[in-house]
């Protein structure tokens, strides 16, 4: 659409404005005034510099948390992904299943996050909970507040229940947005199934699934309540990610200083994968 | 040749959905199962379901004020936050699907940031900045904080749908002798209605499931059934039953309102804009 040009705009854009810049610039500018200073109480402040920048970056546990955020995050986008895709080119096209299908889908997007957290504590317990009693009458021994690695199961288990049905929606609209004279064409052409997802699905769902990554990356790099919640980010420190360390740093230790450069690394690195993001995306709409 | 294969994978097509649907149940089935035993039957043992059916802990939240405050907190500030959002994203989003002016593409971007914002960076200034404005411990504090996702949510997918809304309508309405506000209460909002239902869904939303900031915004008066529930389970020992009836009315809204807007989910989706 050619949009004309209308500075008049702003004023119908002002209520977002001020709403958005009085939650986001004024708490943005008070982290940023903590993380170049030193206090000793009584609100007694000095000026520090990018030291505690300096201490943040060199921080072994700053980088072993960071780790541990890149890992979750690469992994359960590898699961999530393609599983979400595999199930949204499995659902039905139309008829009354589609409903009950988005229904039951949708239904873990809407639990709050806590209650995800405890809902899995209670499935996986070790010995009264389906999941944990399951694997352990299987004969794999399984405790995830003991072992780091059951506890990254679970953590991971868990995120793939709560937001795989994201990228299943969002690739099922991408699909139903695919003329049918498409499928007939391929059909004509005697195209195997291989073929029409590589040529047709995938293309078309381009867009979709690009919004789902860039979701699906932000949010599972901001994750806190869920594994908060299951695992308290343990056991020792397996399952602390960046913002449990950071919350840690903050509320816990009261180490305000190091917690808002931290804050502030955080901020620029998500950032910065958003605005990567978003240069792809309005580049692809451009074309 | 091909047809018969293909209608055995085809016949075998909802196989996947199922177990996909199957695998989301059984954590909440067992959720369930859990609320209806007693806190001695959980921790006796291992039973697929209730051996001695109780309805005791809905019982308990339902009567106990500070359970079913907690709900009526969290209820009346996810409901502030949507109307807000939805309000003042409305203007906005017109703004921005219908006209180019000064900076709009960086502006557009910088409340796309804030979506991707993560809360735990905000909570420590937020709670000074609420405490300051004597806001703190209020519903208000919790639904002003949540536009810092919401609202630039509620642009882009409202922008989404008015896109969809070819300009000929509205210039011939301005020919008609509308103004602006009479046109965009009377003909506009009529026509991006599933827009709206949609936007109000999302922010209903991600306001209900939101924690972090929720709780750190409140303390006694306005604390959130979610807050609540978390200090059940660190003071008064271990009442998993009582926890898991506490979760299973947290998602009893979700649910209804997600059957509400089922067939508009689909199409908000569909425009990419979540």
């Amino acid at each position: 659409m050619n949009k004309t040009w209308n500075n008049k705009a702003w004023f119908m854009v002002l209520p977002v404005l001020a709403l958005v810049a009085f939650n986001a610039v004024i708490p943005l500018m008070t982290v940023v005034n903590y993380s170049v200073q030193e206090t000793f109480g009584n609100n007694l402040f000095f000026f520090e510099g990018v030291k505690w920048y300096r201490e943040v970056l060199a921080s072994e546990r700053f980088h072993a948390s960071l780790l541990r955020q890149f890992l979750f995050t690469g992994l359960i986008l590898l699961i999530e992904v393609p599983l979400g895709v595999a199930v949204a080119l499995a659902m039905p096209r139309s008829g009354p299943w589609v409903s009950v299908c988005l229904v039951l889908m949708a239904l873990p997007l809407l639990i709050p996050w806590n209650v995800v957290g405890a809902m899995w504590n209670i499935f996986a317990l070790p010995d009264i909970g389906l999941l944990g009693h399951t694997i352990n009458a299987l004969g794999i021994d399984y405790n995830f507040t003991r072992q780091p690695l059951a506890a990254w199961f679970t953590v991971v288990l868990m995120d793939v229940w709560h937001w795989t049905s994201l990228v299943v929606l969002l690739a099922y609209a991408g699909l139903r947005s695919i003329p049918d004279a498409y499928y007939q064409a391929a059909r004509i052409d005697g195209a195997s199934r291989w073929s029409v997802f590589r040529f047709i699905q995938l293309p078309k769902m381009n867009r979709v699934l690009t919004i789902a990554i860039l979701l699906r990356f932000m949010d599972s790099f901001m994750i806190y309540t869920e594994p908060f919640v299951l695992t308290g980010g343990g056991p020792g420190n397996a399952t602390t990610f960046l913002s449990i360390d950071l919350v840690k740093a903050a509320l816990g230790e009261f180490n305000l200083g190091i917690a808002a450069a931290m804050s502030i690394i955080y901020f620029l690195m998500t950032l910065l994968v958003c605005w990567v993001f978003y240069t792809l995306m309005t580049r692809e709409e451009a074309q | 040749m091909k047809r018969p294969r293909r209608r055995v994978l085809q016949g075998l097509g909802w196989l996947v959905p199922t177990l996909y649907i199957i695998f989301l149940m059984l954590p909440i089935y067992w959720l369930v199962n859990m609320s209806f035993k007693t806190t001695n039957e959980i921790l006796g043992g291992f039973s697929l379901w209730p051996q001695n059916f109780t309805l005791a802990s809905y019982h308990e939240i339902l009567t106990n004020p500070v359970w079913y405050n907690g709900y009526i907190s969290s209820i009346s500030y996810v409901l502030i936050n949507t109307v807000i959002s939805v309000a003042a994203a409305l203007p906005a989003a017109y703004a921005f699907s219908r006209y180019r002016f000064l900076g709009d593409k960086h502006l557009f971007f910088w409340l796309l940031t804030n979506r991707m914002a993560p809360p735990a960076v905000f909570a420590l200034p937020f709670y000074q900045l609420y405490s300051a404005i004597g806001l703190f411990d209020t519903p208000w504090a919790v639904a002003l904080a949540h536009c810092l996702f919401n609202i630039p949510l509620a642009v882009w997918i409202l922008e989404g749908f008015m896109s969809g809304v070819p300009k000929e309508i509205d210039e011939t309405a301005y020919i008609d002798g509308y103004s602006w506000p009479r046109f965009f209460v009377k003909i506009f909002m009529p026509l991006i209605a599933s827009g709206i239902g949609v936007t109000a869904f999302f922010c209903f939303m991600f306001s209900w499931v939101e924690l972090l900031l929720a709780k750190t915004l409140t303390s006694v008066a306005a604390k959130p059934i979610a807050a609540v529930m978390t200090r059940t389970a660190s003071t008064s020992g271990y009442e998993l039953g009582l926890l898991a009836a506490a979760g299973v009315l947290t998602i009893i809204p979700g649910a209804i309102v997600i059957y509400f807007v089922r067939n508009y989910i689909a199409k908000g989706f569909a425009l990419g804009r979540v």
